[in-house]
């Protein structure tokens, strides 16, 4: 293999896992607060077509992507309401919310197929893009890959030197004494839903617009449930999600890329490799109860009911 | 501003009510959206809700559809009872389905009465297999189950993909991804002629009769609900709580695989590629419509599987898009899972503080242990 | 009190829909007497931009030939697993005349069926079983594939193409190998290169899958999946691409060069006024070119006017019968004669399809 081809590897590497990244974080974030949604393919579906019907309509990516995360925000904030408020199962819910964000986006979609766009281009960064072989492979992106990254650092920063990013925490960690001891345990989760409603929304726009500039029903094909098992293989921390996410992408394209090789490995089998190291990541945080409790939200799942 | 306001005790009137309350809803709002859409609301309700089941052959395939999520429900129900929160009911299906494949079409040419309980054997052992794999994560490791049998899903999904598109495949079949037909003999016989109800059906109504018996009458059914909603009791009682963790595991493998192999030696007659379109995760839905009951699940199982058909039969008289049929049946289910707040709550209007009242569903629940929200199994059935 | 009003409520409401679907369905079942109702069963949405789209399409062609003798269904996304069989059957049970099942995994399901609506009649796309009442029918989607692979063989620069495939099976094996032997024979030097993606439906993995393929050189792309992605990867990275299923050419203006198209129309026509008078009966039908059952989109203008002449003279010729794109000499991969020169394959290997011809880089997956 040639240096060309390794920087190209690299760099397609990074774009397959953003919109994974994206998704990532959301559910991070969500799942940090002690919430489990399941519903990223519904919200990522309906953050798709409505990042394609705006920036269909008005020609501007800038909007596509601000409706899409509103789009994303909304179906979250169905999930919150069914959820929290109404105490539903969170996983009944995340579920039902899946079948309807995929009924929707196809039902709002159906006059967008068969129409194509202008898609994001690459916006290479002045003087860093000329580095040969790094500047191709890390700087010369859309914008969106820049903003997943710099999103990742925020977040990262968050968690580890901010009260919010403590209370979040401490909200998964324990709803009720977070509750007796003064913190809106509800308004924390609201928060970490929504953030993930967006994250969501708009990584379902970077399908739509950025990778394949276009509308097709159910075009997210599984995304959002890869993202969830990343979230686990990351054990909810921002920095491994972010390893993670470009490991997915890149067994994903070395998959392929082998192919041409003449090494062909059964693809199903091959698939079956991310879920299974998932689990064994799984099975080495938990063996040690100590250890799971520094990463793995104790509440996830958990509904609570709020005394006041 | 309203504001939810515990009830102190669960609302038996409501308990009932609550459904019906969704169904009302779900009618005015889906009559609000199909006038939208230019649709006659009425004929279209009609279509979808009373329309398949209005002979008998509707009514068999009902059944149909509803055995396989109504196995794997019962199944989740037992897990959830207890504590365990299996999402992996899909997983334990396709492997059922496939390794009871093997099973018949290893003995293709076999005849006699022992055939098929062995294809089904083998499917239920399919399913505990892959069922006992998070049992043991979590009690040797303390491994989340919702995130391992999530994980699991997938693999078996992709297990069952490689199998029919290479080892199972028909070998007279050019090469498409399907296995040989099943013959007769490993063939679920049909309850009623001219339709395809079959003895899975029956089956699964017997695993509602069996789990209620086990939960309500035997020890360790009491047991287990008991480690559902009091880890900490049940552990002080001396219950074995990582067997009893085990067997809910077996009990929802061996039912989601007996779904599993019903599929292929049902309706299917033999192995494709999708055996199921998410059973195990309609069965979720399910499950908490149900409220974990073995009777309410096989209520909530018939309307979920009634919804699919409406949804068909909506698109075949009415021209409606599946698009249409996949956000009506979305919303109706939002409007179950929402409406069962009432059971345990009451709306109140006016912004002073309620007073605190205490909460018999929450204090025997100190850690929010249990999802459901619901809270009344044992009490409902040990009264 | 809450309880008994709104128990009222519903039992009017339900009364009140009964009354009206009834009288609707007296209404319906009245008009119906006349036109012939013919059902679709779809294996995924009809917005797929792909395989469903095109059946779509050929459906709506129908409607518009046959005005009012005929009424259509369709019932989308319709799994094949259990869930078929009773879409199809409450398509014969409710008063369906003619029954199209358009994936292969339907094809049991249909058999099962028909047996039991023998009245009605069954066409099932891609299958190999036949009844008294269900036909099978496919287009030589191998006759488009290798006039694509004359037109990549023409146009390539690097001989280098590439081929984005869904699964092995013998229709998908076909149409490289198709593919492939349209390209040789015009430019001697090309190799196909094949990825396999395992799915025939996942836009931005079809998009990765074509990507490596530029990477390794190819500069002419087609594929045998259901979405635009390879169209789009051809359009943002400078080369070309030749789609399936329909005229992908809105994804990639400059890319696209031409496409496969399917054109069920004509057939779906032909098989409804066939069943209208009388005429139907069970058949293998096999169309090509020559019966328009398949065509290329028009081309792209950057494809030079002696090319195109070139490729529309091939296509005449397929049309016309004087060339077969599977006759001798054909290789396999090890350059050992597989089809005798003189000779044309015969209908059974074309249909079990599991070898690649020579030119075909890579091995096949089992």
């Amino acid at each position: 293999m040639d240096i060309n081809l390794i920087t190209n590897i690299l760099y397609m590497t990074i774009i397959t896992g953003t919109p994974i990244l994206f998704v990532a974080l959301g559910e991070l974030v969500c799942e940090k607060s002690g919430v489990l949604n399941l519903g990223q393919e519904g919200m990522m579906l309906m953050g798709a077509v409505f990042g394609f019907i705006v920036a269909y309509h008005t020609e501007s990516l800038l909007l596509g992507f601000t409706f899409a995360m509103i789009a994303g925000v909304l179906m979250s904030l169905l999930f919150g309401v069914i959820s929290m408020h109404l105490n539903a199962n969170q996983v009944a819910t995340g579920l039902a919310l899946t079948i309807f964000g995929s009924g929707l986006s196809a039902f709002v979609g159906i006059d967008y197929i068969g129409k194509g766009l202008e898609g994001l281009s690459k916006s290479n960064i002045p003087l860093l893009s000329d580095i040969p072989v790094l500047g191709k492979i890390l700087f010369s992106h859309d914008i969106l890959v820049y903003i997943s990254i710099m999103l990742a650092a925020v977040l990262y920063y968050f968690f580890k030197n901010t009260r919010a990013g403590l209370i979040v925490k401490a909200v998964g960690e324990s709803p009720e004494s977070s509750e007796a001891i003064g913190l809106p345990v509800l308004k924390v989760r609201y928060l970490a839903i929504l953030f993930g409603g967006a994250m969501a929304g708009l990584a379902g726009a970077y399908l739509s617009l950025v990778i394949t500039p276009l509308w097709a029903d159910n075009m997210t094909a599984g995304r959002g449930w890869i993202a969830l098992a990343l979230v686990v293989f990351a054990s909810w921390r921002v920095e491994r999600a972010i390893i993670g996410a470009y490991l997915f992408g890149f067994m994903s394209i070395m998959h392929l890329i082998l192919q041409g090789f003449g090494v062909s490995i059964s693809s199903n089998l091959l698939a079956t490799l991310p879920y299974v190291v998932t689990i064994v990541v799984l099975v080495f945080l938990s063996k040690n109860q100590a250890r799971i409790k520094l990463f793995a939200p104790v509440s996830l799942g958990k509904p609570f009911h709020s005394n006041r | 501003m309203f504001k939810l306001e515990s009830r102190g005790h669960d609302s038996k009137l409501l308990a009932y009510a609550s459904p019906l309350f969704a169904g009302v809803l779900t009618l005015i709002c889906g009559s609000i959206l199909f006038v939208l859409l230019g649709k006659p609301p009425l004929e279209t309700l009609y279509t979808f809700f009373i329309l398949p089941i209005s002979d008998l052959y509707g009514l068999s395939e009902l059944g149909v559809k509803a055995a396989p999520i109504l196995l794997c429900a019962i199944g989740l129900a037992v897990c959830y009872r207890a504590n365990v929160w299996n999402i992996g009911a899909e997983g334990q299906l396709l492997m059922g389905g496939l390794v009871g494949s093997w099973a018949a079409l290893s003995l293709l040419d076999a005849q006699g009465m022992w055939v098929l309980p062995s294809v089904l054997i083998a499917g239920m052992l399919g399913g505990i297999f892959w069922a006992v794999i998070p049992a043991y994560l979590k009690t040797h490791f303390n491994t989340n189950e919702i995130l391992s049998t999530i994980m699991l899903n997938y693999i078996s999904l992709n297990i069952l993909l490689f199998a029919v598109h290479g080892p199972l495949k028909d070998p007279h079949g050019y090469n498409f991804p399907e296995s040989a037909l099943f013959s007769a003999a490993q063939e679920l016989p049909i309850l009623f002629d001219g339709t395809r109800l079959h003895l899975g059906a029956g089956l699964a109504l017997l695993a509602v009769v069996v789990v209620w018996v086990f939960l309500s009458k035997t020890f360790v059914g009491f047991q287990m609900q008991v480690l559902g909603k009091d880890a900490r009791s049940a552990h002080f009682a001396g219950f074995k709580d990582k067997k009893l963790v085990w067997l809910a595991f077996i009990i929802c493998g061996a039912l989601a695989g007996l779904a599993g192999v019903s599929e292929v030696t049902g309706p299917i007659g033999q192995l494709v590629p999708n055996i199921s379109p998410g059973y195990g995760f309609s069965a979720i839905i399910v499950a908490f419509l149900g409220r974990l009951h073995p009777i309410g699940i096989l209520f909530a199982s018939l309307l979920m599987a009634l919804m699919y058909l409406g949804g068909e039969m909506a698109q075949i008289n009415l021209g409606l898009p599946l698009a249409m049929t996949g956000l009506f049946q979305g919303m109706l289910l939002f409007f179950l899972l929402a409406c069962d707040i009432f059971i345990g709550y009451r709306v109140v209007i006016n912004k002073r503080k309620p007073t605190r009242h205490i909460e018999p569903a929450v204090l025997s629940n100190p850690s929010g242990a249990s999802t459901s929200n619901l809270a009344p199994p044992v009490s409902l059935e040990n009264k | 009190m809450l309880r008994s009003s709104l128990k009222k409520l519903c039992s009017s409401l339900v009364f009140v829909s009964l009354i009206a679907s009834v009288s609707a369905n007296v209404a319906v079942a009245n008009e119906a007497k006349k036109p012939l109702k013919v059902g679709f069963v779809y294996v995924g949405p009809t917005g797929d931009a792909g395989w469903t789209y095109a059946h779509d399409n050929g459906r709506k062609y129908m409607e518009e030939k046959l005005g009012n003798k005929v009424t259509t269904t369709f019932v989308e996304s319709v799994a094949e697993g259990a869930d078929s069989e009773r879409v199809i059957k409450q398509l014969a049970r409710s008063g369906h005349g003619l029954i199209f099942t358009t994936s292969f995994g339907y094809m049991n399901p249909t058999l099962k069926v028909a047996k039991r609506f023998p009245n009605v009649k069954f066409e099932h796309s891609t299958g190999y079983k036949r009844a008294k009442n269900v036909g099978t029918y496919f287009d030589r989607a191998y006759e488009g594939r290798y006039l694509a692979g004359v037109t990549a063989g023409l146009m390539t620069k690097s001989n280098i193409l590439g081929y984005v495939a869904s699964f092995a099976i013998p229709e998908v094996i076909r149409g490289i190998n198709a593919f492939t032997l349209g390209a040789l024979s015009v430019n001697p030097d090309v190799k196909v290169k094949v990825v396999w993606v395992s799915t025939w439906y996942d836009p931005g993995k079809e998009r990765s899958a074509a990507e490596t393929m530029i990477l390794q050189g190819a500069d002419v792309l087609t594929q045998h999946t259901d979405s635009p992605g390879v169209i789009n990867a051809a359009e943002a990275k400078g080369v070309y691409a030749i789609g399936y299923n329909s005229d992908m050419s809105v994804y990639g203006p400059n890319a696209h060069l031409t496409a496969i198209v399917h054109n069920w129309g004509p057939l779906y026509t032909a098989k409804a006024q066939a069943v209208i008078d009388g005429t139907w009966k069970s058949e293998n039908v096999w169309d090509g070119l020559a019966e328009n059952a398949l065509d290329l989109s028009p081309f792209n203008p950057v494809i030079p006017q002696a090319i195109q002449d070139q490729i529309n003279a091939v296509k005449a010729a397929i049309k016309s019968g004087s060339l077969h794109p599977f006759a001798g000499p054909i290789r396999e991969q090890s350059g050992a004669i597989k089809i005798a020169a003189g000779k044309v394959i015969p209908v059974g290997d074309l249909m079990g399809m599991n070898w690649y011809v020579k030119g075909v880089d890579g091995k096949l997956p089992h």
